[in-house]
This record gives structure tokens, sequence and C-alpha cells, in this order.
């Protein structure tokens, strides 16, 4: 059975923001199928009681005082900008 | 001999009694450097001119202190103000940083000269720095084989006497699994021990960086000069330093050591299993003492590394994107357009490989079955860990479970390649230590040995790992070139 379909990849692909030709929605399609069903070993494993871990330490809410800083130089940060005008990061038209 | 054959404190010493200057140090890199870096390919920028300026700098200054003067190496994912940083990917190949990372500034306060950036696989994703996007860097000790990867040039640049030091990053054994690949000592701290502040991140749970260095006693020194807590990383933590260096006493007696029989099970070739037990009489022979221990979850490590590695890597690549930094693709026809051809142009395969499990294991109707069971057995792993360090003080086993293979040898199998990575991977699942030291050689490759403390006791890794090498010779051997 495989575990992805070429069209799920394809919409991985659109979510994930990557163009994709058909060649390489193809050879995705055969390696991810391999890495899920390799990860579907984790099956094997009774986890219904066991606690997610997303951290390894207890570490909550790491907060500053909250006081006003200055940040980082508007020329400093343009300056690794592709495309830009008047101080402002140019984009293409996103309203029709 | 090199002057990088003598250790920080023999080279401090010549400083001290003007038997060389601070420019002779950044000299003697630079000269290696163009001696053989066409062959070896480490570094993919050179920062030459102010290397040698800080080195004029440093010597009038008379400041002292065992890092300083010293030439060393930066992993291409720590930024580096001024100094291109690419991660090896395409799409920075033009990124200038506008600062500089926390481990960055703490070296300049303790005085090291960074000579360059050095190859890794691209944004530290593969075991081999084959997935660099520049260049495929190659063993010092066989020209025809991996480093290893992803920190394969700051591995090879050290083993290859390029620098006496350099800094990596671990993400499931990128500074480890290299170092045993080149026959030197590489570190992963506990997690949050050293700042990620300024390091393109790839899995924020579970990156660190580390020294690789020719001993373990400068090991334990460039550590040291790199930890502590950073207010620009909410999850470095706030533990006291340590001085590591101070406390390498030479005495293991009592110490007990945990031996998992998943390290040295299946896939564990019969040479590396041979290397290992020979390490642990020569700590026996010490006055310490080893148990066989399980480490039960240990064959599920790469499968939840996977899974939340790429889930992390396809939240925190979502950045490059071609609007504020790097590579932009020409000819969008709309916004969307842009940053899938951007992100398609400037991604190599490994990275779309990752970001598309990534997106998927956490897409709607998969996150519970494949993400949060990832994290559940995360848990596991962890306990194991925990379960084992009750009764020990620390666990022994390979590194990798065999030495460095040739290069193109399975660069077309991911499955294989993250293989190589089950003996490193679940150290960074349970956030724990562990470094990797010289011990033997198979077939004229190096192996290592690796050695895992409790949360936050490099102290005690660093201790055992020092006594083994003062008992052993195999990180006297260099590579021919």
């Amino acid at each position: 059975m495989t575990r992805i379909s070429e069209e799920q990849v394809r919409h991985v692909a659109h979510l994930a923001r990557l163009a994709v030709t058909d060649e390489e929605v193809h050879k995705f399609t055969e390696q991810l199928d391999a890495i899920i069903t390799f990860a579907e070993q984790l099956n094997e494993l009774d986890t219904s009681n066991v606690k997610p871990t997303s951290h390894v330490f207890n570490m909550k809410n790491v907060l500053r005082e909250d006081k006003s800083e200055l940040g980082l130089d508007r020329e400093d940060v343009l300056k690794n900008a592709p495309d830009q005008q008047d101080g402002q990061i140019r984009v293409p038209s996103i309203i029709e | 001999m090199s002057l990088f054959d003598h250790k920080l404190n023999e080279i401090q010493s010549m400083l001290h009694k003007k038997e060389i200057t601070i420019p002779d140090l950044v000299d003697e890199s630079f000269k290696r450097i163009a001696a053989i870096d066409g062959d070896v390919k480490a570094f993919l920028t050179l920062d030459e001119e102010n290397a040698r300026n800080q080195a004029k700098e440093l010597q009038e200054s008379g400041k002292t202190g065992i890092l300083n003067g010293v030439p060393i190496g930066v992993k291409d994912n720590i930024v580096t103000k001024g100094l291109r940083t690419t991660a090896a990917s395409q799409i920075l190949y033009n990124f200038d940083p506008i600062y500089d990372a926390t481990v960055v500034n703490k070296l300049r306060e303790a005085g090291t000269i960074t000579v360059g950036k050095l190859n890794m696989d691209e944004f530290a994703m593969g075991s081999s720095t084959e997935n660099s996007s520049y260049q495929k860097t190659r063993n010092p000790w066989n020209l025809d084989r991996v480093p290893g990867g992803s920190s394969g040039g700051s591995a090879a640049s050290v083993a290859a006497g390029e620098v006496p030091f350099s800094l990596g990053s671990d993400t499931g054994g990128s500074i480890r699994q290299p170092a045993s690949f080149c026959g030197v000592v590489g570190m992963k701290p506990t997690y949050g021990r050293v700042s990620r502040f300024g390091l393109i991140a790839f899995a924020s749970s579970l990156d660190q960086i580390g020294p690789i260095t020719r001993n373990v006693e400068d090991n334990a020194h460039l550590l040291e000069a790199i930890v502590g807590v950073d207010p620009y990383d909410t999850t470095s933590a706030n533990v006291p330093g340590e001085s590591f260096a101070k406390n390498l006493t030479g005495d293991v007696k009592g110490l007990r050591i945990a031996v998992p029989k998943e390290y040295l099970g299946e896939g564990v070739s019969e040479e590396v299993k041979q290397s290992v037990l020979a390490a642990l009489k020569v700590l026996e022979g010490q006055g310490a003492s080893w148990e066989e221990v399980s480490l039960p979850h240990s064959k599920y490590g790469v499968a939840t590394y996977y899974l939340l590695a790429s889930s992390e890597a396809s939240s925190n690549l979502a950045r490059f994107d071609g609007i504020r930094y790097g590579y932009r693709a020409e000819n969008a026809e709309n916004l969307i357009d842009l940053y899938k051809k951007t992100r398609a142009e400037g991604f190599g395969d490994e990275v779309k490989r990752r970001i598309m499990l990534g997106t998927f294991a956490l897409s709607s109707g998969y996150y519970d079955a494949y993400y949060k069971k990832a994290q559940q057995v995360r848990t596991l792993i962890k306990k194991d860990f925990e379960d084992v360090f009750e009764n020990y003080d620390v666990i022994i086993g390979p590194t990798t479970p065999t030495p460095a293979f040739k290069i193109g040898e399975i660069i077309d199998d991911p499955l294989t390649m993250y293989a190589n990575d089950i003996l490193t991977i679940p150290v960074n699942l349970a956030g724990v230590p562990g470094i990797s030291v010289p011990c033997g050689f198979s077939d004229g490759m190096p192996l290592g040995l690796q050695i895992i403390g409790r949360h936050f006791d490099e102290k005690t890794v660093y201790r055992v790992a020092h006594v083994y090498e003062q008992a052993t010779d195999f990180h006297k051997e260099k590579p021919e070139l």
C-alpha cells in the first residue's frame, strides 16, 4: 500500500511553497513514501498515556523586562533585500 | 611539525616567551589552506585581510587568554557580520549578515581570529557534506571518502591542520559523526548550554553549537568560552558556567559506565565493536567499571528524529522566500509564484525532501499520526536515558556504526544515509551532552568513541574523554596530505 500519492505530494509542495516538475513529483512521491513507511514503525509503540516532548526542559514563558530597545537599523535591514525602492522592500503586486 | 600540533596552553606559552607571534599563527593557517584546501575543500569563504589585521592588533594590544590570537574556522550556518554566510545553500548565495551570532561575539571577546567559513550540508541537512550546493569536502585521511556531516568542513579543516579548532553545529550527530570520521574531538553540549542566536535554525528543539578540536583539553577550553545564558535565545539555560578544563583531573576511579547493548548490535561493524571494547578495557585499567544496559527505544530514534527535525525545518525554512534577503527568482507572475520559484531554484533536493516531509507531518489530518506520535516517542527515548543515568555516570558506545564511506556511495539512498546517525540521534532527542574522541582505525580510516553524560554534566564527559585520550595514542595520528 502506498502511504502518499502524487496528488498529495503536489498539495504538500503547494503548502510548502515549492514549485515542482512532474519528474520531481514522481521522485519525491517514491522517496517520501519510503520514509513515511519507515516512520510508521513508531506505531509498534503504545503511546496512549505518554505526554509529548516538544522541549527537553520545562521552560515556560521566558520574558524580558517590558522596556523599549532599539531595533535594527533600516539601512542595514535593507542591505540584503533583492529589490527595494524608497526605503522599502519591493514585491510583485498582490492586489489585482 | 605544524604550530597547530601544539595544544592551546603550549601555544600560549610560546607566545608569552615571544618564540612566535599572533601573526605567525594566522600565517600558518593561511599557508596550510593555500597548500591543501584545493584538495580538502573545507572552506567556503576566507577572510584573510581582516584576519591578518586582527592578528596585528591583538599582537600589539598585549591582551592575554588561553584562546587569544588563535585562528578558528566557523561553520557557515553561524552568522558573521560582514562575512558572507550561506549555510551552503544557493538561496543565501549573497547573504551578508548584519549582526554576529552570540558565539561569534564571545569568541571575539576571547580573542580568537576567524579565518573563514566552513562547508557543510545545505542547512545542516545531511551526514556527508555532499549536500553542499557549492563543493564536496573530502576526508583528509582519504580524499575519496566523505568527511561526514553536516559539519564536514569543520572536522576536515581541523584534521587537515588548517586551523587548530573550529565551531560546528549538531542536530542529530552533525558534530560527533564528522569528528569521528576525521579523527578529531567533537562535543555536542547539553541542549541550552550554548546560545543559538545567530545559528541559522534547522530544528530548534535539537540544534546545538559545539567545538571541534585536536584534543580534549582544547575542546574544554573552547566550550568554556562560548557557554552561557543569552537574552536573545530564550532556550539558553541559566546554569552557572564551569571550568571544564580545570576539572580534567585524570581520575576515573569508581566511575560507573553504562554500555547500551543496542549500541553494539546489528549494523555496527566488527572493528568498531572491538575498538569500543578495547576502550572500555583502557578505562577499566584506570579504575572505572562498566556494565551492559539497555536503551530500549534506541531503534525508534531515527524515525522520531526525521519526523520532528523535518517538521521544525519546514517551519524554520519558511523565512527563505526571496523577499528580505538572499536569492530571488526572476519572472514571477505574482507573489505566490515568486515564493515557489525562488524556493524551487534556491533549495537543493535534500532540503526540499525534508521540507515536504515536515509539511506533510504537520498537515491537517496527519499531525496526530506523525508529529505528535514522534513527540511521544521522544518522551520514551528521553526516559531511557534518565533511567540509565540513575545508576551510571556516563554512557559509552561508538559514535558511528562504520568508518567514513566513499563519496557518492549512498547519496541517492536517503534511508541508508539517515541510518548513519542511529547512535548519535538519541542524544539530541534527550538533550544530553555527547563527545566523540578518536579510538582506533579501520582500513586506515579513524573511528570515534562516544561518551554521553547527564544534562549539564559536560564536566564528567570531558574528564572521562581526557583520561581515555591520555592513556592512548590515537589522537596523535595525523593524516598524510
